[in-house]
């Protein structure tokens, strides 16, 4: 037991050690601006399709649900904003930051994986390359600006997907659901949503090319370290999700925002 | 002679218990062409590491081209490391990028005040000097054979015009004419870089024995004969022998 924690937070701080060099050397020369961008696509471009459709179908079926309760207790006109301050607080981060790990933190831990086994990594090191430059920094700070902005996407759409059920399908007012939501979701809610989103894509980020960075035993080991990265940012984005929501509740609390 | 590469009394122990490497001593004269060969699991690869300043010794001290590696930093590490070539076993291109791609990368990387033009030029000129067809220059490395990717291997190593080439088992697992040629290679490598320090690690004894300017042979982690190839028929020791003996019968 005693050697298992010990191991967990000796793995903890190899990993805070392991991202901070990789950033801080992403300051030094020279620029991998070009790298940013190409990670910054495949992160955050080809994400948009897969995140537009889950957020739809997200967006319609929270707002169908609700609209079934709320109907009991004759409060449909609270449809709009309960899913708006649901998507943009809680859903929109947490479905991307698990739909983004596991699309392109899966495929970090493998791509990066492969490079290992096949002597790749070894090949910029002797090249006189910093591989956490070149390979890490880039990757983690692609995500973690693609994060929020795709996190935006998911909130707009699933919005879009409420609003055709509630207009368009149970044929509510258009006006007092679009007002309800002007009321009720502040600049704050969507912010909250945003910050939480840089964080999973920081965690996704660091444990995936972490875990591709450090694989060990060809293919089986790619396979292993592609699995235990998904798996763990997964598990990571839902309890992180918890504590970061207490953390802005009292951070507004500490400010005397209601 | 004036060593390239020093490695004096080095120990290396992973878990602090074994050593892989038990006070290992070798000189590898400058301009010369030396094949590091030994059964498996004798240390070659691990030495090689240390040569190239992945892995640092327990004890002892590695000098390259008279710098002591232990008295660097990580970062003057990265950067000494440019005075390296390296073909690897699986010739570890970049398989996201073209041949002339891989070539030219170690060039935009360390060579930032050239044009996109002169890189190019001098990339293909590497190319076309370990003898690649210019057609295949575009494609990638999974479309090529497997001793082209050595080839191209090859030119990325000579990229950067090196003082040190370093060929980490670069025939292992290769048909005997595909062998041949890289073999070939390596020795026509060398002879056309005048001032260029080659280590081969192997395990074939037959081309280290017809490639080499002077062999070493590890077992045990330490250095069990050094000399010319000829040394090496004429020695007594046992092991050597038995080396030599199955290496031929073997070839």
């Amino acid at each position: 037991m005693v050697t298992a924690v010990r191991n967990f937070v000796s793995e903890i701080g190899s990993m805070v050690v392991f991202m901070t060099s990789s950033l801080r050397l992403l300051m030094s020369p020279p620029n991998r601006w070009s790298e940013i961008l190409k990670h910054m696509e495949f992160i955050g471009n080809k994400s948009v399709g897969i995140i537009s459709l889950t957020s739809l179908f997200t967006g319609l079926a929270l707002s169908l649900q609700i609209y079934l309760g709320f109907k009991i207790i004759n409060a449909v006109n609270l449809v709009g904003p309960t899913v708006a301050l649901g998507v943009t607080r809680e859903l929109g981060p947490v479905l991307t930051g698990l739909i983004v790990a596991a699309r392109a933190g899966g495929a970090m831990a493998a791509r990066l994986g492969t490079m290992r086994v096949n002597e790749q990594i070894d090949a910029l090191d002797v090249m006189g390359v910093n591989t956490r430059q070149y390979l890490i920094g880039p990757r983690i700070f692609a995500a973690v600006i693609c994060m929020p902005l795709l996190t935006a996407v998911f909130d707009f759409v699933a919005m879009v997907g409420s609003y055709i059920l509630v207009v368009f399908l149970i044929e509510l007012d258009q006006a007092i659901f679009l007002e309800k939501i002007r009321q009720t979701v502040q600049v704050k809610h969507i912010m909250e949503g945003l910050f939480k989103s840089a964080v999973f894509g920081l965690v996704f980020g660091l444990v995936c090319t972490y875990r591709g960075f450090y694989t060990t035993g060809g293919a089986k080991g790619v396979g292993e370290a592609t699995n235990q990265g998904v798996v763990t940012s997964m598990v990571l984005v839902i309890i992180l999700d918890y504590f970061l929501t207490n953390l802005i509740r009292l951070f507004y609390l500490a400010l005397g925002i209601q | 002679m004036e060593a390239a590469i020093q490695v004096q009394d080095v120990k290396k122990s992973f878990d602090g218990k074994d050593f892989v490497l038990k006070g290992l001593s070798l000189e590898v004269p400058k301009e010369s062409l030396t094949a590091i060969i030994g059964f498996s699991g004798t240390g070659k690869s691990v030495l090689l590491k240390h040569i190239l300043g992945l892995y640092q010794p327990t004890y002892g001290k590695v000098k390259v081209l008279g710098t002591d590696l232990s008295t660097l930093d990580p970062n003057e590490l990265t950067k000494f490391r440019c005075n390296f070539g390296v073909l690897f076993q699986s010739a570890a291109l970049f398989d996201d990028m073209s041949v002339l791609e891989n070539v030219s990368f170690p060039l935009i990387e360390h060579r930032r005040s050239l044009s996109p033009g002169q890189v190019k030029e001098i990339a293909e000129r590497k190319l076309q000097m370990v003898g690649l067809d210019p057609k295949h220059f575009h494609k990638l490395p999974s479309q090529i054979s497997g001793g082209m990717q050595k080839r191209t291997g090859l030119a990325r190593a000579l990229a950067l015009d090196p003082e040190i080439l370093v060929y980490d088992e670069p025939t292992t697992g290769l048909d005997p004419i595909l062998t041949e040629m890289v073999d070939n290679l390596i020795l026509e490598t060398h002879k056309n870089n005048k001032g260029t320090t080659s280590i081969m690690v192997s395990h074939d004894l037959q081309a280290a024995f017809r490639i080499a300017d002077f062999v070493a042979m590890l077992d045990a982690g330490q250095v069990l004969l050094f000399g010319k190839p000829e040394d090496f028929y004429k020695s007594e020791i046992e092991l050597v022998k038995r080396f030599v003996s199955k290496g031929m019968k073997h070839a």
